[in-house]
């Protein structure tokens, strides 16, 4: 899944809704999936934006932790969602393990909500132009001119 | 030759910088630090003279400015009050002088600057390695530890269930944090817990929470407000979803953002979200038996009474 011209944050956030609603058709371990894809749709956005072509590359079994690494290169700040990233990787992984276990549904809504913090932190670092210089925890720490 | 202490000792009197937060929308933290430090025997030495960090505003302008200020705060630590360690409570504070320190050790360029500022200031120069800047967890879980404080703990929090929120700050960039990642006993950059076991002591239940280091979009807050509620919004979602009762904090400018956008997203939103916000001294603070009001519960302004009623924590002062 690439990101495509009709890429947007706001459709990006309604789906991650609706594919982790628990009324939401199809099973719990394709929605965990879905919401992979999600996060590394999110990742390609923000690499895409930055002039970078989005690794296919994986990282510990997932396509989205190497695209974080790639995000963050030279960019520090970007590793404020370094946690949210392998958060959801986790939960995919909790997911697809035990798809019977009881609390399936409570971790894909908790999937979806780490997916939706992941779409509303690049969103909103993509939206306001330089608001990673703004990033309270990963200014570099010797910005050139600085 | 200097004698060389355990944590537990040299933690228990320390230079305390509140920083600026703590003396307006921070000032219930300092209350409840301040009490919370008496009620266990440790002593809080206030860095005197201290200025502002460089916050973030002055960091984005010019970072070796940033650390020349953060610098002066150690040098009177060291210098005025005669300390080798500083707790800072606040996760700004924290942060710029632990990236103080970094930089003073491995940047000669902004060796330089502050060098200069402080013999234009006229203030003795603060050296790397002067000092051990600590956050508030660290001092209590180093100066009293989980055995004497389950020792301390008067009233349980009984099964609370809480959701730590450790913000962005206190573990970002890991390489400013040494003394963390460092195995058993230290704390985590990646899945911070000194909160969650000091809290677990005094009774609480921590729920499994998977956005306790998410941005908070604190700095974004004037530029792109609606972002910020929206990220506020799904940390305390999660939170809830989560089972939590209460999000524990341990940033002013966390704890301001999530009380300020949780009203911000039920009227801007129409999403109401119904768990409490306290700083964890606070919940510490009751746990060791200390009034409500001598831990300024009543200065938040995410209202605590109920919960605290129906968990039987309120009591007489």
């Amino acid at each position: 899944m690439e990101t495509t011209a009709e890429f947007s944050f706001d459709t990006i956030e309604a789906r991650i809704d609706s594919v982790s609603a628990r009324d939401s058709v199809g099973d719990v371990v394709n929605r965990s999936q879905h919401l992979i894809s999600i996060g590394e749709q999110i990742m390609s956005a923000w690499l895409v934006a930055h002039d970078q072509e989005p690794t296919t590359e994986t990282k510990e079994g997932f396509r989205l932790i190497a695209l974080h690494r790639q995000g963050c290169k030279g960019d520090p700040s970007f590793n404020a969602c370094r946690e949210t990233c392998r958060e959801l990787a986790y939960h995919h992984n909790l997911i697809t393990n035990d798809p019977d276990h009881p609390d399936v549904y409570k971790r894909l809504t908790m999937a979806g909500m780490v997916a939706k913090h992941l779409c509303l932190f690049v969103g909103g670092k993509m939206q306001v132009a330089e608001l990673g210089e703004f990033c309270c925890s990963s200014r570099p720490i010797r910005a050139n001119g600085g | 030759m200097t004698k060389l202490l355990s944590k537990d000792k040299k933690y228990k009197r320390v230079a305390y910088y509140p920083g600026c937060a703590l003396e307006g929308t921070g000032k219930a933290y300092d209350t409840s630090t301040r009490a919370v430090g008496k009620q266990l025997g440790l002593k809080l030495d206030e860095v005197k003279n201290w200025n502002c960090c460089g916050a973030m505003e002055v960091k984005n302008i010019d970072p070796k400015i940033q650390t020349y200020l953060s610098s002066r705060v150690l040098s009177n630590a060291v210098n005025k009050n005669k300390h080798d360690v500083v707790m800072a409570p606040c996760n700004g504070c924290y942060h710029n002088l632990k990236k103080a320190e970094y930089d003073l050790e491995n940047d000669p360029a902004t060796k330089e600057v502050v060098d200069r500022l402080s013999t234009k200031a006229g203030h003795k120069t603060y050296e790397a390695g002067q000092a051990e800047t600590i956050h508030a967890l660290d001092w209590i879980k180093d100066a009293i530890g989980e055995e004497e404080l389950s020792r301390r703990v008067k009233h349980s929090l009984k099964g609370l269930k809480v959701a730590n929120y450790y913000g962005c700050m206190y573990t970002r960039p890991r390489h400013i944090f040494p003394e963390k990642d460092q195995g058993p006993g230290s704390e985590s950059t990646s899945e911070p817990h000194f909160m969650d076991d000091l809290l677990a002591t005094a009774g609480a239940v921590n729920v499994d929470f998977p956005l306790k280091t998410a941005c908070c979009g604190g700095a974004h807050t004037l530029s792109d407000s609606d972002t910020s509620t929206k990220l506020v919004l799904n940390i305390i979602e999660a939170a809830e979803a989560a089972g939590a009762e209460v999000i524990a904090t341990e940033c002013p400018t966390c704890h301001s953002g999530l009380e300020m956008h949780q009203i911000r997203a039920e009227k801007v939103l129409g999403r109401k979200t119904n768990v409490v916000i306290m700083y964890f001294t606070q919940l510490l603070g009751l746990a060791l038996g200390v009034a409500p009001r001598k831990l300024g519960i009543h200065e938040n302004v995410s209202d605590a009474t109920d919960l605290m009623i129906d968990k039987r924590l309120l009591w007489a002062t």
